[in-house]
Order: C-alpha cells, then sequence, then structure tokens
C-alpha cells in the first residue's frame, strides 16, 4: 500500500436530516457539499474530481442520478464516479474517495452521499418480486428481524436491551443539530409501549426514513492545512463483503464483519477496540444491533456486547468508557445513502474536535461503520487526530 | 408574469415493474419441478451441501452445480418473524409470519408464510409442513405452496441440526467418487 497520507479537512451535512418535501436531490447534495467547502476553505475550483454514492435507484425511482447531480456538484468536466454498496454505500464511497488520493490520481476529491426516502418508500424498494422465491414484502425490518432473535436466543440477553439503545441513541441526538428525530421525552416505557412493526422490533426500535446528505472534502497531505480547522487522518480503511445467501451462512455475526475488522485493526494496530478507541459511529438501523457489532467488531465477547450497553458503557450522558453514536446514529437519522458516510464523517468531527455539544472529550481516535444487504457489504475507517 | 402560484410539494407518480424473466440452464429444471409439485435443490460437489433453490452455483466455492435433490416438503423454522407493518401493493394483510425454513435434507433455508397456528405460537426448532394450493392452479412458483403448518412433532434443537447438517456434507465430500453421474438423489 502506498505511504501516501489522506486528510479530511471539510465535513459538511444536511442542516438537518428530516423529510424535506421543499428540497430537490441537487438541492439537497448541494447543500451539503458547499458546508464541507466553507469547512475546507475551498471552492469549487479546487477540487479535481467528484465521487458519489446513494443506495438502491428505486429509493426514489430516478435511475443514475448522479448523472444529473454533476452539474450542482460542480462536477462539469471533471470525472464523476458513482459508488454502490447498498446501505454501506456512504462508507464505501468515502473510501473509494480516500483511495485515489491515496493513489496519487487526484489531490483533492468532493465526496457526497444522499438519499431523499420521501421520494418513494424504501419497504416496497427492498421487496423485489424475485421469479424463484415467494414474495412477502417485509422490507429491510422483516429482514433482520430473525437475525436479532437468533441472536437474543444465543446470548440469553434481556428481552429489553433494544430499547435501552433506542433511548440511549435518540438521547444523544438531542446534542445534534443534524439529527432527524428530537424526541426529548423518549424513556424506556415509551419504546416499549410502541407498536411492534416486525417481532421483536418495535416501532421507536426501528430507524426513521429521512432525507439528507452528507458530503467530505479530502486531500493529500500537502494541500491538508487548506482549512481554519485542523485535518483528521485516516488511519486505517477495509472494505469486505459476501453472498446473501449460502448454507448456513452465519448472519448475526458475518464472516465479512470479522474478517472487515480484523484486517482494519490490524492496518491501525489496534489490540483492543474498546481500550484503543475513544468513540465509534457504528451503523445500528435497528436498536439490537447495537450489541450485535459490539461482539463482531471486538469491543466484547461473544454473548457479552449487550452487558456494555446495558451498564452504560456505551453512551455519552452517562460518561461511558466507549460511547457509540454520539450523533444519535442511523437510529436518530436515516438518509440510506447518507448514512454510512454520516458515520465516517461524525468519526472525522469527533477527532478533529468539531463535534459541539457530542463531542467526546479529547476524542483522537474513532471508528466510522457502515453495513448493507443483507448484512453483507461493510465497509470501516479508522481515523485519527495525529498523522499516522 | 406576476402570478402567485401555489407551492406543489408532491405529486403521487407510481411506478409499475413488468419483468420476463428467462430462466436459466439450472433454474429450469427447479421451475419444471415445482411446477410438478416437486421441490428440488442442488447438491454442491465442492462443500457436500444441498442449496435450495438453485441458482447453478455454489455461493461459497463459486463452482457449477448439477446434481439435482429433490427435497422433502416438511423443514424445520431456523428463524422468523411476524410482520405487522402494512407495505403498499402487498396482498398480504398484517399480522403475517414469515420464517426461515431448512427443508429437509437442504442446507440452505427458504422464506414462506406460517399459518394454521396463534402467531405467538412459532418458535425457532419448530417442525412444519408444506400446504399446497390446489393442484390446477400450480405456476412455476414456489407460491404454489400456499404456506407451512405446524406437524406438531417434538421441537427440534437447531445447534444440533445444524452440526448434523455439517456432518452430512462433510461426509459427502470424502465419499464422492469422481465423475459421479447426475442421476436424481432423494433427501
Amino acid at each position: 500500500m502506498s505511504k501516501n497520507r489522506v486528510a479530511i479537512c471539510g465535513v459538511g451535512q444536511s442542516a438537518r436530516y428530516q423529510t424535506k418535501l421543499k428540497c430537490s436531490m441537487a438541492g439537497l447534495v448541494r447543500e451539503a457539499a458547499l458546508a464541507a467547502l466553507a469547512d475546507a476553505g475551498c471552492d469549487w475550483s479546487d477540487i479535481d474530481a467528484l465521487i458519489i454514492g446513494k443506495a438502491p435507484d428505486m429509493f426514489e425511482g430516478v435511475v443514475m442520478p448522479e448523472a444529473y447531480l454533476a452539474e450542482a456538484l460542480g462536477g462539469v468536466n471533471k470525472p464523476v464516479i458513482r459508488v454502490h454498496t447498498a446501505g454501506s454505500v456512504g462508507g464505501s464511497t468515502a473510501m473509494v474517495a480516500a483511495s485515489h488520493i491515496k493513489s496519487g490520481l487526484f489531490r483533492r476529491v468532493l465526496t457526497v452521499a444522499f438519499e431523499k426516502q420521501s421520494e418513494s418508500n424504501a419497504h416496497w424498494a427492498l421487496s423485489p418480486s424475485m421469479p424463484f422465491r415467494p414474495h412477502f414484502n417485509s422490507g429491510a425490518g422483516g429482514m433482520f428481524a430473525p437475525v436479532i432473535r437468533e441472536y437474543m436466543r444465543r446470548s440469553g440477553a434481556p428481552d429489553d436491551v433494544g430499547c435501552h439503545v433506542a433511548v440511549k441513541d435518540r438521547r444523544h441526538a438531542l446534542r445534534n443539530p443534524h439529527a432527524h428525530l428530537h424526541l426529548p421525552d423518549i424513556d424506556l416505557q415509551t419504546v416499549k409501549d410502541s407498536p411492534m412493526l416486525w417481532e421483536p422490533t418495535r416501532f421507536l426500535e426501528s430507524c426513521p426514513s429521512s432525507d439528507g446528505a452528507c458530503a467530505m472534502v479530502m486531500s493529500c497531505e500537502q494541500l491538508a492545512d487548506s482549512g481554519k480547522n485542523p485535518p483528521a487522518w485516516i488511519h486505517a480503511m477495509a472494505m469486505r463483503s459476501e453472498p446473501s445467501f449460502y448454507p448456513w451462512r452465519e448472519e448475526v455475526s458475518p464472516l465479512a464483519s470479522r474478517e472487515c475488522a480484523q484486517d482494519l485493526y490490524a492496518q491501525a494496530g489496534i489490540t483492543n477496540p474498546r481500550r484503543d478507541l475513544d468513540m465509534a459511529e457504528v451503523y445500528v438501523p435497528f436498536s439490537w444491533f447495537e450489541p450485535i457489532w459490539l461482539e463482531s467488531l471486538g469491543f466484547a465477547e461473544q454473548g457479552e456486547g449487550w452487558r456494555l450497553t446495558l451498564d452504560g458503557s456505551t453512551s455519552l450522558d452517562e460518561n461511558g468508557d466507549i460511547p457509540w453514536n454520539c450523533s444519535g446514529g442511523v437510529l436518530s437519522s436515516n438518509p440510506i445513502g447518507a448514512s454510512g458516510m454520516i458515520r465516517f464523517a461524525e468519526a472525522a468531527l469527533q477527532v478533529r474536535g468539531l463535534a459541539d455539544k457530542r463531542q467526546v472529550d479529547g476524542a483522537k481516535k474513532a471508528l466510522g461503520h457502515a453495513y448493507g444487504g443483507h448484512s453483507q457489504f461493510f465497509a470501516m475507517w479508522i481515523v485519527g487526530t495525529d498523522k499516522p | 408574469m406576476d402570478i402567485d402560484l401555489d407551492p406543489i410539494e408532491s405529486i403521487a407518480v407510481p411506478i409499475y415493474h413488468h419483468y420476463h424473466a428467462t430462466s436459466a440452464k439450472a433454474i429450469t429444471p427447479f421451475l419444471h419441478a415445482i411446477k410438478r409439485g416437486e421441490l428440488m435443490g442442488h447438491l454442491s460437489s465442492a462443500t457436500g451441501k444441498v442449496l435450495f433453490p438453485p441458482l447453478g452455483a455454489c455461493p461459497e466455492s463459486g463452482e457449477a452445480t448439477h446434481e439435482p435433490v429433490i427435497l422433502k416438503d416438511s423443514g424445520t423454522v431456523i428463524g422468523f418473524t411476524t410482520v405487522h407493518l402494512p407495505i403498499p401493493g402487498s396482498k398480504l394483510v398484517p399480522p403475517f409470519t414469515v420464517a426461515n425454513i431448512l427443508l429437509d435434507g437442504a442446507d440452505q433455508t427458504c422464506s414462506h408464510l406460517i399459518s394454521e397456528c396463534e402467531l405467538g405460537d412459532v418458535v425457532i426448532g419448530m417442525r412444519v409442513q408444506a400446504v399446497w394450493r390446489p393442484k390446477d392452479q400450480w405456476d412455476y412458483s414456489l407460491e404454489n405452496i400456499e404456506y407451512f403448518k405446524p406437524t406438531g412433532e417434538a421441537l427440534v434443537d437447531v445447534d444440533e441440526l445444524k452440526q448434523h447438517c455439517l456432518e452430512r456434507a462433510k461426509l459427502r465430500v470424502k465419499n464422492r467418487v469422481k465423475g459421479n453421474s447426475t442421476e436424481v438423489h432423494h433427501a
């Protein structure tokens, strides 16, 4: 691997990840891009290439949106690259952008990921009819609910661990002006009383449908001091995938997840992620995926992840030693295609010291994580305050 | 022009996809089999595991699969969820239970509905049996099975079942004779 260092010099997000009926897709991506450019102290003319990511086109019913978004992003006469790896796409888009700096091909790039869920219905879009399978229309929640139930069976965790995650992440979201859901009165009972959607997953244990975009400006080391704020440095990146269906596939802790994390930690010299990292932004679209990923990513022993949730270790409000999803996470905002990039960008904001009310004191090293498809695509990075 | 137009925030534009699927070499015998009421899987010679539905390649090894295996229409519930959320365009009315069912003789689960029991009665390890639609409605579709119903047999320990299946697959690979015929096996 080349030794070229990659800096994240600018981060931009939608002012708020809510339903934005009055804003076009072009308007969404432009809002985030302008904010990222301002943070990086750059103009459109400083950008060598544009790397765009979003989840399936059926989420808006607009095929190849990158073709029409290039103008709104200052992409005329510049290389434009579209990335797609389902729900993990925001993460892999950031990695594709960083890889182009690392390779030396480009010196500074703008990367943007977005989704405008209000244009269509994601449950419908995720339930296509296939000629050789029965058609049930159960959406993403229906696909992941059996995985959650299997985790509960194996771990023997108390039934309300998911409800605790749902409360914790929504309380974090109150610190984040960008978060879609601001539910100041949420408590355990409210979550427990919310309607069951896909047993054992309740309404308030699920992510919302959001519109929004996230953008980053990345550059090579020589251009890293363009903005007034310090950059974040990429210490490690890893991506893995595996087929959605095969005999006895491990769905709770997929092989691709475990191997992706191992590769990532080896690159960054991390032997104990709970001790060596200061915080993590991890893709948790349904509450129980916090304990599931705590174990798969090596923050807890197998079968023990739920204990970290219950004892407050992952909570910023309870001064946990390893806060997860200080932004409120996917449970509080889910513009699907952008959700992975938001995780990566929030990790960068933390190590730059720019996370405002959701800042983890003295955070120097953070994990950004995304997964997608049938828990089959994984993208992860570790960013730091110091140069790697 | 100084016309004060009302903003148009949203108009419904439904999109329909009607596809004509051409079935590939591996799917064709599977679809013919399902039309005559048989469940056909493929044995992967690389892993010794039985794939269902057979898509023509073993996802683990990447090798083409050729050997058909006729499976029973009974199986075990490996995972499930009860869906309460209505989805646009769906013919199913919630609540309904969708299960990942391991057909007897298979190594890969398939999704199907569970019915003829209370929603809360479905559990991991439950034994189930296919309930077929009337024969004159059969098509090239797994929906020839309307749903699965509990058999009332004792619950199966799914960890033991997995172990048993993995050992069976290992044994198949070990006992494999080169140039094996493509005769139809019955699970």
